[in-house]
């Protein structure tokens, strides 16, 4: 399930609602991301996420497939929220649930690597010398360049 | 053809969206920067450095050499960073 929203969301209720009803989970893996109030050792206020209304949930909904063909995924969900965040509000939610944990670990691991990577959306920040676009990280391409099919094939 | 600009391409041209008739000979994405970059001073700083300048066709990642026609959406936004 793919959610694009201004705003929060409520982490257990959505961890509560993708298992709901079912007893054969065995593992649900979550991961939160949150606005940092530093970046690249500067003090940062709040940030504005822009998107592309439309890419963004066809690329969400892509890499979600991904996943699902990639392990034995029972539920699965991202949440991506856009617009102004101060620091310590929460930006994303991916959940995934599967029979063992190691697909579950794994997948959520996946999803949020990939995301960084290819969903349409771009961080402006707060700085202290005016609003600055964040620049993309190359650590960000080798993490999500791991769970290529190459990299898969080599294990 | 549909253009849209994102993050620092929308401030630096000025504008988030513009429809666009490039000439018949305008057939690919490398072409169509080109094109876009001789519209006006805005235009040509905003497309200086292709190398930080990302574009989807129809909402799907494209290459240089990717086709481009009349009727396509056309984004171009630098490289993502959400998550």
């Amino acid at each position: 399930m793919i959610r694009v929203q201004r705003e929060d969301f409520d982490v257990g209720a959505e961890l509560a609602a993708l298992t709901a009803g079912r007893t054969d989970v065995g593992g649900l893996a979550s991961f939160v991301g949150l606005v940092r109030d530093m970046a690249g050792g500067a003090a940062v206020g709040a940030m504005t996420l822009e998107h592309y209304p439309g890419m963004t949930e066809k690329k969400l909904a892509e890499i979600e497939a991904e996943a699902q063909r990639r392990w034995p995924l029972q539920a699965s969900l991202i949440i991506h929220r856009y617009g102004r965040l101060e620091p310590g509000e929460r930006i994303v939610l991916v959940a995934t649930a599967s029979p063992h944990r190691q697909a579950a670990l794994e997948s959520c691991a996946f999803l949020i690597d990939w995301l960084k990577t290819k969903a349409p959306f771009w961080k402006l920040e707060d700085t202290a010398t005016g609003p600055q676009w964040v620049e993309a990280r190359d650590s960000d391409d080798e993490a999500a360049a791991r769970w290529s099919p190459a990299w898969r094939g080599a294990e | 053809m549909k253009i849209l600009y994102f993050a620092w391409l929308k401030g630096k041209v000025g504008i988030g969206e513009e429809a666009v008739t490039p000439p018949a000979e305008v057939a690919t994405v490398g072409a169509l920067l080109d094109w876009l970059a001789t519209r006006g001073p805005k235009h040509a700083a905003a497309l200086a450095n292709r190398s930080i300048v990302k574009v989807a066709v129809n909402q799907e990642y494209a290459a240089l050499d990717h086709p481009v026609k009349s009727g396509d959406e056309v984004a171009l936004f630098p490289p993502v960073t959400g998550g």
